[in-house]
């Protein structure tokens, strides 16, 4: 297909331009890949391995595709022709079967953050996941996307492509559940993520990442919101030796509505960085962040948080709250949020805040007879919960606690 | 059962008791009385074990055993119960998640098999009962907009399920109205028997209308100035604290 090698060769060029983000540049101050650019990557081939899928407990998908280091595996996956229009497949897959809708979709939205890692995803686009939702459709049963990293005696790479598709008054849950079999050398996966909700089109995209210590995990989310359309997310940050989120939500139409949330859980000697921007391009549009982060040992967090007012979105109603948890007095964690406001007529918040555990709190909990220890899980675990309880889906809210749970008592 | 010698405590550098000398028996309750920052809150937390406070002299035993020497948890294990003048707010936290781990880490460290959800609930329940409360408010987080008395109500509560020997109430009348305290004094007086010893702190004799003392101590400038009976209690009522050289504006 010559469009798909257009945008691969342009992908290419772009990233021998820009090459990796370094902390020179603002975007990028606090998350320093050094260490990835230091090592070599290799592409990693279809995995044949046999894995084990482990699934979220108590999510029943309707459709599942598994991905084993970025390459699609149907052998694992579920995924079941709808007679109702509906597409959920590899985006190999759905290449060949629906050419013209991949083609008009693909690299439209993710242009605009435009920095290496995202260019590089597109200099090897070849495999990711499509699900497309036409006008009306609503979807009941989650999507569930399984990216198993099962790392090898040399470091590989992939740059797995997420096309999200959802036409006027659709509706779909999708998951993203990434994690690692195993150790190994390192693994970096470099996705990059394409939503267009239309008119009134609601979409829940809830993303666990919990990959081992020897994993480089980036990520570039675009998402583009029609009038009225619908978008709540949330990202579960557990693993990886260096992360970052990075979700860019246009709020291209009146009335659209984001919802962004998220919890961080670092020890060691993590690095976890979540990066939002919120553009509010259009009037009556509200936007609500909380994100929250525990962190311990040497680890790092970083919260970068920007929202954008343009001079014609009046009405506007903008929240965003950043607060960390920091265990050790070698924990750190870096935040800066941002407001740039161009119009007169809105609502405006945001803050950021960082403390220990409340002494009074720890006490209390341990007159009562339960230790340190456990008092410390028990308080950490609803200040992680308070963010959690953001889910919107019960069993995914349940699945991110539960797994939320076995973090702290590991 | 709770023998204090000599107790000297600092909170930096600076000395808060000195030299406190106190002995309570099982199936007494003994008051201590005194104004503002004469050292009835350090004392409490001194007992319960709260860190920040440095002992410096004497020694406190319990049950024959060095109490000072114990985390916590292993005091509440033991039976040392403090009733908060400030019962802490715990989000996020539901007061039944809250009981049962609280009830279960006590019996395992007391050897005592865990219970499970429904025994716990049941447990729960039946004690709600007896303390003539609704078991509504073991759904809720832990004092999260629980008023006064529901506070002090839950801590009451919390000290049916833990079952202690030794309890320690500190200033629990404080910001409660009459109601409320007559509620909270009904449930401390239902755990009163041979084998519990109580320690009350408080500033007003009116508590102690309610909680009815076998001894009562007057704690001034970080030493006990005086020890009676409870008729002790009433005197300085009327009284006042001037007779120990403390200026109280009313």
């Amino acid at each position: 297909m010559t469009w798909l090698n257009t945008l691969r060769s342009a992908g290419r060029a772009r990233f021998a331009e820009l090459g990796f983000p370094k902390v020179r540049q603002e975007d990028w101050r606090f998350t320093n890949l050094g260490a990835l650019e230091r090592t070599l990557f290799l592409p990693a081939s279809p995995a044949s391995a046999l894995v084990a899928v482990d699934a979220l407990p108590s999510v029943t998908p309707s459709h599942r595709l598994v991905f084993v280091n970025g390459g699609f595996r149907a052998d694992l996956s579920a995924a079941s022709e709808r007679p109702d229009g509906v597409i959920i497949g590899s985006l190999a897959a759905v290449m060949a079967s629906h050419p013209a809708l991949v083609e008009a979709h693909l690299g439209q939205r993710a242009d605009d953050a435009g920095h290496g890692p995202l260019a590089l995803n597109t200099a090897h686009l070849a495999d990711g996941a499509v699900l497309y939702v036409p006008k009306g459709v609503y979807l009941d049963k989650p999507v569930e996307l399984v990216m198993i990293g099962a790392g090898g005696h040399e470091p590989l790479s992939w740059h797995p492509r997420l096309l999200v598709v959802l036409e006027e008054r659709a509706g779909a849950t999708l998951i993203e559940h990434h994690f690692s079999l195993g150790d190994g050398a390192a693994t970096f996966s470099n996705g990059v993520s394409e939503i267009t909700l239309g008119t009134g089109a609601r979409l829940r995209h809830y993303k666990a990442q919990r990959e081992n210590a020897a994993a480089f995990h980036l990520s570039t989310l675009s998402g583009r919101l029609e009038h009225d359309a619908c978008y709540e997310g949330f990202l579960l940050t557990l693993g990886a030796r260096l992360s970052r989120n990075e979700v860019r939500l246009v709020l291209a139409g009146p009335g659209a509505e984001a919802k962004l949330s998220g919890a961080y859980l670092l020890r060691g000697e993590q690095l976890g960085d979540t990066t939002t921007v919120i553009d509010h391009a259009s009037p009556r549009c509200t936007s609500q962040q909380l994100f929250k982060g525990v962190i311990d040992d040497k680890a790092q967090g970083v919260f970068q948080g920007k929202v954008l007012v343009r001079p014609n979105a009046q009405k506007t109603d903008a929240r965003q709250l950043s607060r960390a948890l920091l265990l050790s007095d070698d924990a750190r964690i870096d935040a800066k949020p941002e407001l740039e406001i161009h119009a007169d007529d809105v609502k405006c918040s945001h803050g950021a805040t960082a403390g220990d555990l409340d002494e009074d709190a720890m006490f209390y909990l341990r007159a009562r007879g339960i230790d340190r220890d456990g008092a410390r899980a028990l308080l950490i675990g609803a200040y992680v919960n308070e963010a959690i309880a953001e889910i919107s889906s019960e069993p995914v809210r349940e699945a991110f606690e539960a797994l939320a749970d076995h973090w702290l008592r590991s | 059962m709770l023998t204090i010698t000599n107790l000297h405590a600092s909170v930096g550098d600076r000395p808060i008791l000195k030299g406190i000398d106190l002995s309570i028996k099982a199936g007494e309750v003994h008051a201590i009385m005194g104004p503002n920052g004469s050292g009835k809150s350090t004392l409490s937390y001194i007992l319960a074990g709260r860190e920040g406070y440095t002992v410096t002299e004497g020694s406190v035993t319990y049950k024959g055993e060095d109490l000072l020497a114990l985390p916590p948890e292993r005091r509440a294990a033991a039976g040392v119960f403090l009733a908060f003048q400030y019962p802490v707010e715990i989000p996020g936290v539901s007061n039944s998640t809250f009981l049962k781990t609280a009830l279960n880490a006590v019996r395992r460290q007391r050897g005592e098999a865990e219970l499970d959800a429904m025994q716990f609930l049941k447990l729960a329940r039946t004690k709600c009962k007896q303390l003539g409360m609704t078991d509504e408010m073991l759904k809720r987080a832990v004092n999260v907009g629980f008023s006064g008395g529901e506070k002090k109500r839950n801590d009451i509560l919390q000290m049916a399920l833990l079952d202690p020997r030794l309890t320690i109430l500190d200033e629990t009348d404080s910001g409660l109205d009459i109601d409320a305290l007559r509620i909270v004094a009904d449930g401390v007086n239902s755990l009163r028997g041979p084998e519990r010893a109580m320690l009350v702190i408080t500033h007003y004799q009116r508590l102690l209308s309610y909680i009815v003392p076998d001894h009562v101590h007057v704690l001034a400038f970080g030493k006990i100035q005086r020890s009676g009976g409870k008729e002790l209690a009433l005197e300085l009522e009327a009284r006042g604290y001037a007779e120990f050289g403390v200026n109280e504006a009313a």
